[in-house]
């Protein structure tokens, strides 16, 4: 059983989440959210913070749940219905409490919390962890900084996408163009950060 | 003749009108990440075909059970049990496939299409139209699937290897290799890399955007 103290190199699995294999350019997972949001940076910026923040608790409720409930009786099979719903409760419940007790974050992020349910780079980050076999602060820091790599890209995208639109650069409408910019992004990740090793 | 005439209207919808991916923009993660070869995204379009069918046949056939208030919830279990069995066969049965497509086989339960179809259309349709329209958004699907993964095999391998599952002589369950087409250009390995992916539905979606709306002008200036 994998242990809950750090048995891999943190900093590796830091710049793997935020780098190395980008959940949106490196494991195209997450790109309803990517196309839909990053036509304007506030948007962009405020389904970052709610999808790393899911992330994070996705990978501490989680992992208990894997190595203590499932894998010792056998039932690794159960992991994907048990992990979904896991997540789709986890996501209702969050929005009550921000409902009842900060009602201001609420109207900044709401919209976006019950999205994050059918997000598919949360479900992919807490398979992710299953499948390597991280420990349980490993997993944490994964769920983390692929949250901030999400972030990261997300930013930087809509970032682009706004200036182009403000300055009347119409080129490709539409999502054709939403894909472009992510090539090259990709290409820039692929590139620079597929040949350091840490 | 009216019920088949509609049945197969919903088939053909499925491909061209509502193509999940062109047209609808849903399901677009699974369509880059595993579309490397031919081969991956046929496998892929088959495993997503049998959660679909399984899918849309049970939501129709529960659906004057299942109340509207924790509908979602119940459809993501039926979805689950589907997916949880395509991802046990491929791994029993063909570990290559299971190797390649990683853990996309798990995410087709928060796939926006699956969902998307039980709650707009099984939910509120008959078995027999809900099987046909599974069908045609899966074909759709798996057209598009093997379009995008032949255009990157053939630039960014060179060649093109046609496959089609089928029974090997063994009596195991398998790919069976068609015809392999070269071509003699420099094979640029970028295709098969992400960026590669990103370009090749980037440059697709701009050709049909281009191709729908020389058909609506033509269409418009005929009225």
């Amino acid at each position: 059983m994998p242990s809950l103290l750090p048995t891999e190199n943190l900093l590796e699995i830091v710049m793997t989440g935020i780098f190395t294999k980008n959940f949106l350019l490196v494991y195209f997972l997450g790109l309803c959210s990517f196309l839909g949001l990053t036509k304007e940076t506030t948007s962009s910026v405020g389904m970052s913070v709610a999808v790393t923040f899911v992330m994070m608790m996705a990978s501490i409720i989680t992992w208990p749940i894997f190595h203590f409930i499932l894998a010792p009786h056998g039932l690794e099979f159960l992991e994907t219905i048990c992990f979904i719903l896991v997540i789709a409760s986890f996501v209702q419940l969050t929005e009550f409490i921000i409902r009842k007790h900060k009602p201001a974050l609420y109207r900044s992020l709401g919209i976006y919390l019950p999205l994050i349910t059918t997000n598919c780079a949360v479900l992919g980050v807490v398979l992710l962890n299953v499948r390597q076999d991280f420990s349980y602060a490993g997993s944490i820091v994964y769920g983390i900084s692929a949250g901030l790599g999400y972030g990261l890209i997300m930013l930087v995208t809509s970032g682009i996408r706004e200036k182009l639109w403000q300055r009347g650069v119409d080129l490709f409408e539409g999502f054709t163009g939403a894909f472009f910019v992510a090539a090259l992004l990709s290409l820039i990740i692929v590139n620079y950060f597929g040949v350091i090793k840490f | 003749m009216e019920e088949r005439r509609s049945l197969s209207s919903e088939l053909v919808r499925g491909i061209i009108k509502d193509n999940p991916v062109f047209c609808l923009v849903l399901g677009i993660c699974p369509t880059l990440a595993v579309t490397t070869s031919f081969e991956n995204g046929l496998g892929m379009g088959l495993a997503f075909t049998f959660v679909m069918l399984g899918s849309n046949l049970f939501i129709s056939l529960l659906r004057k059970q299942i109340p509207s208030i924790v509908r979602l919830p119940i459809f993501i279990v039926v979805i689950g049990t589907f997916v949880t069995i395509v991802d046990m066969v491929i791994e029993a049965y063909l570990p290559p496939l299971y190797e390649a497509l990683g853990i996309f086989v798990p995410l087709i339960v928060v796939n926006c299409i699956v969902i998307g179809r039980a709650e707009a259309y099984a939910n509120r349709n008959p078995v027999l139209p809900s099987i046909a329209d599974a069908l045609g958004i899966s074909v759709g699907f798996i057209l598009v699937l093997t379009l995008i993964g032949g255009i990157r095999e053939l630039l960014g391998t060179g060649k093109i290897t046609f496959v089609m599952l089928w029974l090997l002589e063994n009596g195991q369950l398998g790919f069976l290799e068609l015809a392999t087409l070269h071509i003699p250009i420099e094979p640029a390995t970028v295709m098969i890399l992400p960026p590669g992916a990103f370009f090749t539905i980037g440059a697709l979606m701009f050709f049909f955007n281009f191709v729908g709306k020389k058909i609506r002008e033509k269409r418009g200036r005929g009225d």
